[in-house]
């Protein structure tokens, strides 16, 4: 046998890489969910009456909802009263430093490859780790601090900074705006929160890797960036969950309030666990993305690489107010197996002169399904708006399917709005050339969707640009052939 | 008797129409109560309705429509200024839904066209007609089909048998007499195109009076192998119409079909047109255009539906708003697993002229084979500031500039008519229009 063929079995028979389950002792709240459970984590976190209040009244607007029909997905019903929602690692204190954190944890941090210590000393980046619900440490906060800059968990930014907390939490994505964010409102666990205060260009990225662990336990966090007047700041999302046989549901809510002429910039790449090649097992992600351009010249960039979770029900959107604003969405989907996902972007143009850019790139193979679904809606007054929106979709393979809702309401007359999307397979025309200079298959596919999403993948920082181009070629192993 | 149509009554009205509608073979009764069941499930759409998420058609339909009209009373209305002078062809002639043999008149040789009620066709055990009735288009899914299934009285059944290639057009003028008070009609055709053959046919909508009238059209036709088919449709009704059409179009291997829908006029007029690509080789074209002010609603939904492998559908809408009107586009189009091999494209613009008008659009592709092409394209905008500026500085006044501009924009579908004439008598309607009304 030759090396290349040992390397393609290797390759092929790879099981997902992230997959293992480490020993932290668990501090979990009985199944269930009902007020008393809200109660429960409320008291448990320690907040204040008007947060226990808040999560009430989402908690009781919530049973009043029902769980959406409309996605192009299918899958069994949740039944949220077997859930366990509050589950935290347990530590006698809080650390102060990374020598006093749980060694299990490092050791599951290092195995993801983003080993805090290293992370700290090479990249710069400031990682607010979360592990299942509690956020476990916060690096760089001194130097961040320095200018006036908030970066910090959620549970912490409600003890220590209530005021903005309250005045931001939910302005963006209310309470009772889907079943999930209703939902994610009354149980959510922690979450990073930031705040770039007035004129201050965040000096590095800021990142945040969640993880789910324990069996059982819905994941719900809840992430509110506020950026004020002039302010700059680039946020990264990274995910990658374990193995695990039973699906789990994660319900995040991420909410940006960006004010006159500030800009924030959103990146994620998601790598739930997708669940095995016989579509057992996997995460359901429901997440509520949604940014608000408020003030003047304002900006809001959603950058995502979606290659995870056995469902993925997903729309980051952009409220464009403020005159001048713009909204960006740049988006990669891959689903293979029979991973699902149903995502795309919002963009709602109320101010004058608005523009908003939409790419989304989906890739389906395998028996998966992947879908693009999205709304620009020019409202009434909204002056010299201009959007342009362009959705690829890729197949590889003859079973699975690709999909495309794209929603255009316009109600002005000066607006410019253009949408087109495309779909087609990888040519065989292109898979030759690669063969003909020496490119094996495998490598000519990974090649050419690299070239495809590449317009996308431009849009990530560096680190996560070649973090999400492996992942891209890892999702895809297999598919062609 | 008069109908107010309402969600909680109108089923029980629909089953009284049955009890008095024409009495058929049984298995059209059957069909009827089935349709009926169907009705009576899916009731009228509310907003929430996906597929009239636009379209408030059940609000405005809350009105005192005059069901009984297309029965009791038979209309003296002469239809003749509806026609289209420069169009020589067979006539159909249906006023108020019913089918007028005094108005109509077949030329064409008998070997070569079969045209009649299509409820008289049915009546007669016309094996055809029992063999393809009711068969394509699906009342499960729609409220509107079905309620034309359970309760329609008249419609025309045109038959052309293998290897005619029929010269003269077929002409179908659906008129209503609105003179008297608020009528409603529920009209009902099917098409059956033998294999090898060619034929055009042409329907116009008009009305004479000032009331409200609503129709709901149900048009069923089955293309065979190698046959090839023009639609026209010509919505120009100046009166207060309401209408709700579907035309299904079933193809089978290396057919030909090219439709062509003009929206110039009409309160609401919602027209559903599917496809479905039966068969290998297969060749169509959709072409729309609507032209509206005031208050219309113009709302077209398409669906293109690929079932077997290498067929080839192309699509293009394009739609100018003026006043308060809006205009709704829905295009699907569904590649299933074994149509490898398919192009699909699609393309809708549009064009806004006042502050008031909106478009609602929705392009949607569904694709579960890999080996395909499909692309869709949509955009909205206003007319180019630049080019009318240049017109204007070659001496070109600003309303013709701009009239001008705006035939440009709609020459793209005007000029895929084949049949000369009604092009001439199109192109003039559209740009009689965009000089008075835009």
């Amino acid at each position: 046998m030759s090396k290349d063929n040992q390397v393609l079995e290797e390759l092929t028979s790879k099981e997902y890489e992230h997959g293992w389950t480490s020993d932290l002792e668990t501090d979990s709240a009985p199944k269930g969910l009902s007020e008393d459970i809200i109660r429960f984590i409320s008291t448990k976190k320690n907040e204040p009456e008007w947060l226990l209040d808040w999560r009430l009244d989402a908690y009781r607007q919530w049973s009043k909802l029902k769980e959406p029909t409309w996605p192009n997905i299918s899958y069994p019903a949740i039944n949220y009263q077997d859930l366990i929602y509050y589950s935290a690692p347990k530590q006698k204190a809080k650390p102060k430093n990374l020598e006093d954190i749980d060694p299990e944890l490092i050791k599951t941090f290092e195995k993801l490859g983003i080993s805090l210590t290293e992370q700290k000393r090479l990249t710069g980046i400031a990682v607010d780790a979360v592990i299942d619900s509690v956020s476990v440490a916060t690096t760089y906060k001194d130097t961040l601090a320095e200018l006036g800059i908030i970066f910090c968990s959620f549970s912490e930014a409600v003890q220590e900074h209530p005021e903005l907390v309250k005045k931001y939490m939910g302005s963006v994505v209310p309470v009772n705006d889907n079943y999930f964010a209703a939902l994610n409102a009354a149980v959510f666990t922690d979450g990073s929160f930031c705040y770039i205060p007035k004129g201050v260009r965040c000096p590095m990225e800021l990142s945040t890797y969640f993880r789910i662990n324990a069996a059982n336990t819905g994941q719900f966090e809840r992430t509110l960036i506020v950026a004020d007047e002039g302010s700059y700041v680039s946020y990264l999302e990274g995910c990658t969950a374990p193995m695990r046989d039973e699906n789990q549901l994660h319900a995040a809510v991420v909410e940006i309030y960006a004010m006159k002429d500030a800009q924030v910039k959103y990146s994620t790449v998601q790598n739930w666990y997708p669940g095995d090649k016989n579509g057992k097992g996997g995460i359901y992600n429901f997440v509520t993305k949604r940014g608000l351009c408020f003030g003047d010249g304002s900006k809001i960039s959603w950058t995502q690489v979606e290659t995870g979770s056995a469902i993925t029900w997903k729309y980051p959107s952009c409220i464009l107010k403020g005159n001048n604003s713009m909204g960006e969405f740049y988006s990669v989907a891959v689903t293979n197996n029979y991973q699902q996902a149903d995502t795309g972007s919002k963009m709602i143009h109320i101010g004058n002169n608005t523009k908003s850019r939409i790419v989304s790139k989906g890739i389906s193979a395998g028996h998966s399904q992947n879908s693009y679904r999205g709304q620009v809606k020019i409202m009434k007054r909204a002056e010299n708006a201009r959007n342009f929106s362009q959705c690829d979709s890729l197949l590889m393979g003859d079973q699975c399917g690709a999909h495309t809702f794209p929603y255009i309401d316009v109600e002005n007359k000066s607006a410019r709005v253009e949408h087109e999307a495309t779909t087609s397979k990888i040519g065989e025309d292109q898979i030759f050339y690669c063969l003909q200079r020496g490119i094996d298959e495998e490598s000519a596919v990974a090649l050419i969707v690299n070239g495809y999403a590449k317009e996308v993948l431009n849009q990530l920082p560096m680190e996560f640009a070649v973090e999400a181009q492996k992942l891209l070629a890892l999702t895809l192993e297999g598919s062609v052939g | 008797m008069s109908v107010t149509v309402k969600e909680k009554n109108a089923s029980a009205e629909v089953k009284n129409l049955i009890d008095k509608s024409v009495s058929l073979n049984p298995a059209v009764i059957s069909i009827r109560k089935e349709a009926l069941e169907a009705f009576q499930k899916l009731g009228l759409p509310d907003k929430k309705a996906e597929e009239y998420r636009h379209t408030p058609i059940t609000s405005l339909l809350q009105r005192d429509f005059d069901y009984d009209a297309l029965l009791s009373k038979p209309s003296d209305l002469d239809p003749k200024e509806y026609f289209i002078p420069s169009v020589k062809g067979n006539i159909i002639v249906l006023i108020n839904g019913v089918y007028s043999s005094a108005h109509s008149s077949v030329i064409s040789p008998a070997d070569e066209v079969h045209i009649t009620n299509l409820s008289e066709a049915l009546a007669g055990g016309d094996t055809m007609a029992l063999e393809h009735f009711a068969k394509y288009a699906d009342v499960k899914s729609d409220a509107f089909t079905a309620w034309n299934t359970a309760s329609w009285n008249h419609g025309v059944f045109i038959r052309i048998p293998e290897n005619a290639i029929v010269q003269t057009p077929i002409l179908i003028y659906h008129i209503h007499d609105a003179r008297a008070g608020q009528v409603m009609s529920a009209s009902r055709n099917l098409f059956v195109i033998g294999r090898h053959s060619e034929v055009t046919i042409i329907e116009k909508f008009d009305s004479a009076g000032l009331s409200h009238h609503f129709s709901n059209t149900v048009t069923e036709a089955v293309v065979s192998e190698n046959a090839h088919l023009e639609l026209y449709s010509i919505q120009n009704d100046a009166g207060s119409r309401y209408q709700v059409g579907l035309t299904h179009i079933h193809q089978a291997g290396s057919s030909l079909v090219n439709t062509f829908t003009f929206t110039l006029n009409g309160k609401l007029i919602r027209n559903n047109l599917q496809l479905s690509l039966d068969g290998e080789g297969i060749e169509s074209h959709m072409f729309g255009l609507y032209l509206i002010t005031d208050d219309t609603v113009a709302d077209n939904h398409t669906t293109v539906d690929h079932r077997k492998p290498n067929s080839f559908s192309n699509e293009i809408y394009k739609g100018i708003m003026d006043g308060n009107s809006k205009g709704v586009f829905n295009g699907k189009i569904y590649v299933r697993p074994q149509a490898q091999k398919t192009n699909a494209f699609q393309s809708n613009k549009n064009i806004l002229l006042s502050d008031k008008a909106t478009v609602n659009t929705k392009p949607q592709l569904e694709i579960w084979a890999d080996d395909v092409k499909c692309s869709h394209g949509c955009t909205t905008g206003q007319l180019d500031s630049e080019a009318l500026f240049y017109l204007q500085t070659r001496g070109i006044n600003k309303e013709t500039a701009r009239a001008m501009m705006l035939y440009a924009f709609a020459i793209e579908v005007l000029n895929n008519v084949k049949h000369a004439e009604l092009k001439t008598y199109i192109d003039q309607l559209v740009s009689e229009r965009l000089h008075t009304n835009f």
